[in-house]
């Protein structure tokens, strides 16, 4: 065609997935893991609603955050959760967390030729009690680490973690170094710094804010407890013990 | 980086050229099978409905949708229902393909037989009813087979009012003010407006209200809507869906606007 | 070898008119140990007898945890318990996959009931060997079923299947008026007084051979129990101080128990006259 509109032939097949926009982020402490995401979901430039939960506490040390297209995300979730009832069947206790990581990574690799469109962060604390994080991508691929920023605003949010959790580009005062985990408080502002610096320069993060903090069993609440919106989830006082703190993010 | 301009600050999703940005450029697109051909599958709606509005109020819900299904931009039936009760709490409102939401009614209405042939008391319930549409929508589109419609299921149980969208795609949220379509663009900031904060206290003359204002909005600017409409209304006394209801429009102010009616300059 | 003509086959009947494959299956019901269960206004409990092949061998499983909102005990063959408990937890996952519910107690039984029902009319089949009492929660309150191999099922105030489980029903036959108003330890000291009469003359209930499953908010002895209360099922240590409740056999003169731990007292529960001293509401067999 002379305009060249028909130069290539337009496809039209249907689009089964879509993008929802949103963040996560997850870091691990030496005995607590804290991990966070915001509650807006949108499509393109419209909000479909200021709170879609994206962290779900999977068992009583075990918290997963999804981001990507949020059909899928749901719907992982809810398979996740439907395999670990079976193994409560079975065993009469929840599956530890290196156990759910792997059980994740087998579940987004049987869709690897249809993939879940979702980012997926699990948080939580080991047997070991130790705090620890894995992150995923679509296909399964996975590795433990001490923090990890997923979503829209990764580009934002994980070189800002680079730089204080790992301490890229910092030098230590002379004598010392630089300490291999940060304690709660200092976790918290740095997440709530994400969260309201990712919510400032990208469109698709902001609305409200849910932080999850998982404690090893014995820690104290120490570091939190004098936050506002504090909320205890965990099934026992005795065990690992998980909470959420829910924080306003601008609604622009 | 998306490095093709023509694809900046656009709606990312391709089904349809919302803004008719011309030339295109060749956007990228999933490699087909080559088999494909072999098999029919939905590919684009036929008849459609548009928009479906909600929002909630004091004793409950309210939900509207006009009464046209338009076959392209030739307005095909213009005297359908789009909304639907199910059971005694639930209405659900459907946007898209006509034949799809008949399809679902049919689904529906199968439950709510089998829900009352059980005879325990233990009806579905708006939240139920939602998740099982979200479970279909999705199983369907994860076959590459979807229903083409964007619906909203609204109702009240136990005291609860419960307000949620679900579409082709399975993609699920929940908000006290909602809408489909051309309407999540045009009606959804004035809703967002009026309701927002106020669903305790908002009485049902208000709500009612609102939601004709809102459908006057969409009549003058949704060139594939009616001035015709119906309203149900969910409270805990059960469903009820409103006889057609004819808006009075005025086109008079149109004479003055340029490239309508007899001004061709 | 037969004991009668019309035995080895299921699906023909006998000229009275029954079908003896099924009632054999009810026969293996009552060879398996007992089960009790009952339930309260705010409360239902299963209270079962665990059998050991040996000092050297560890106590059989008699309950089954369904979902938060269901529990099972079992009477009979613990193979044929496994399939069908396995096949209620699927409903459950199904009914919480597709609407997002808990299972309508009464239908999850029911879906067992027509399963077993079918094995009962199938040539080639065999009914399974199995009873349960299921115990639910729901908005309507607790609930009591028994299912059995018949392909029956019903709700019960009380209820017992298993080996002497006759004995039982006479206790709760007797009580089971007074369980409506029970707190949770009155229903269990209730349930295991009827789960005593199922014992050998030389027998007694221990922390080793028995299991409590309980729906209902939390009890005072409990700890632990996470909120919304799901199904649980109690077991050795945990059920001590329940055992501690109970009357001894045999003893009705002698001071209940229950005065030592400071609970339970016998007020509100008017029984025929007991013995100076004894705890009115419960009525010991003379045997």
């Amino acid at each position: 065609m002379p305009d060249g509109s028909f130069a290539h032939p337009q496809e039209r097949q249907f689009n089964p997935y879509s993008e929802n926009g949103g963040t996560i982020l997850a870091i691990a402490g030496a005995d607590f893991t804290v991990v966070a995401g915001d509650t807006r979901q949108s499509e393109g430039y419209s909000i479909q609603t200021r709170y879609a939960p994206k962290v779900f506490k999977l068992t009583d040390r075990a918290v997963l955050a999804v981001n990507g297209f949020a059909a899928d995300g749901n719907m992982f979730v809810k398979k996740v959760k439907q395999r670990l009832e079976w193994y409560r069947h079975a065993h009469a206790k929840d599956m530890p967390l290196r156990a759910i990581a792997r059980l994740i990574q087998t579940m987004l690799y049987a869709q690897r030729f249809f993939p879940y469109y979702v980012y997926n962060i699990l948080g939580g604390i080991e047997e070991d009690g130790s705090g620890a994080v894995y992150s995923f991508d679509p296909v399964g691929s996975y590795e433990r680490e001490a923090c990890r920023a997923a979503g829209a605003a990764q580009a934002l949010v994980q070189p800002f973690l680079d730089n204080q959790i790992y301490f890229k580009n910092q030098q230590p005062p002379a004598g010392s170094s630089h300490p291999v985990h940060l304690p709660l408080p200092d976790v918290l502002s740095i997440v709530i710094d994400s969260f309201t610096g990712a919510t400032e320069r990208h469109i698709e993060v902001g609305d409200g804010l849910e932080i999850f903090v998982i404690l090893a069993k014995g820690r104290s609440t120490q570091g939190f407890d004098g936050r506002s919106g504090v909320q205890e989830l965990s099934t026992t006082p005795e065990g690992d013990r998980v909470f959420v703190i829910r924080r306003e993010l601008k609604k622009d | 980086m998306d490095h093709f301009p023509t694809n900046w600050g656009r709606p990312r999703n391709d089904a349809h050229d919302a803004f008719n940005t011309y030339p295109l450029h060749q956007r990228p697109a999933p490699h087909t099978d080559t088999f494909a051909e072999g098999v029919q599958r939905t590919q684009q709606p036929i008849v459609t409905g548009t928009s479906v509005l909600a929002i909630k109020y004091k004793d409950g819900i309210m939900m509207t949708a006009d009464t046209l299904a338009s076959y392209g931009s030739l307005a095909r039936f213009k005297s359908i229902q789009r909304l639907h009760a199910v059971g005694e709490s639930t209405v659900i409102g459907a946007s898209g393909d006509m034949s799809d939401f008949q399809y679902l009614q049919g689904l529906l209405d199968g439950l709510v037989t089998d829900e009352f042939t059980a005879g325990d008391g233990d009806a579905l319930g708006p939240a139920e009813v939602h998740e099982y549409l979200a479970r279909v929508l999705y199983a369907r589109r994860s076959k590459m087979n979807p229903l083409w419609n964007s619906l909203l299921v609204g109702g009240v149980k136990d005291g609860e009012s419960f307000l949620a969208y679900v579409d082709l795609l399975g993609t699920t949220y929940t908000a006290s003010t909602l809408a489909t379509g051309y309407g999540a663009y045009i009606a959804l900031p004035l809703l967002r407006q009026a309701v927002e904060g106020r669903e305790a206290t908002l009485g049902a003359d208000e709500a009612r209200r609102i939601l004709t204002e809102s459908m006057r909005v969409l009549f003058y600017r949704d060139a594939r809507s009616l001035n015709k409409f119906q309203i149900a209304t969910v409270t805990a006394a059960g469903v009820d869906i409103s006889e057609p209801i004819v808006l009075d429009t005025a086109w008079g102010f149109a004479e003055g606007i340029r490239g309508y009616g007899g001004q061709t300059q | 070898m037969f004991r009668n003509t019309y035995d080895s086959d299921n699906t023909v009947f006998s000229p009275q008119g029954r079908l003896h494959q099924v009632e054999y299956a009810l026969e293996a019901v009552k060879q398996g140990s007992a089960a009790v269960g009952l339930r309260s206004k705010t409360h239902a409990i299963l209270l079962a007898l665990k059998r050991s092949t040996g000092e050297l061998a560890s106590y059989q499983q008699k309950m089954y945890r369904i979902d938060d909102h269901v529990g099972i005990a079992i009477a009979g063959l613990t193979s044929d318990a496994r399939v069908l408990s396995n096949f209620m937890r699927q409903q459950a996952m199904s009914s919480r996959m597709v609407f997002n519910r808990p299972i309508p107690v009464n239908r999850l039984v029911s879906s067992i009931a027509d399963k077993a029902q079918v094995n009962t009319q199938e040539y080639g089949r065999r009914p399974y060997g199995v009873g349960f009492l299921v115990i639910g929660g729901d908005k309507t309150g607790p609930h009591l079923y028994e299912f059995s191999p018949s392909g029956n099922s019903y709700e019960y105030y009380a209820m017992s299947i298993g080996a002497r489980s006759q004995s039982a029903k006479t206790y709760l036959e007797k009580h089971y008026e007074k369980f409506v108003d029970c707190n949770l330890e009155d229903l269990i000291r209730h349930g295991l007084h009827a789960l005593r009469e199922t014992l050998q003359q030389d027998k007694e209930l221990t922390i080793n051979n028995t299991s409590i499953g309980i729906i209902g908010p939390a009890g005072e002895h409990e700890r632990n129990v996470p909120s919304g209360s799901p199904f649980r099922i109690l077991e050795g240590e945990a059920i001590d101080v329940y055992l501690k409740t109970m009357v001894p056999k045999d003893t009705g003169e002698a001071p209940a128990p229950a005065a030592a731990t400071g609970d339970e007292p016998p007020a509100g529960e008017a029984a025929p006259a007991p013995p100076a001293g004894g705890d009115g509401d419960v009525q010991m067999s003379e045997d």
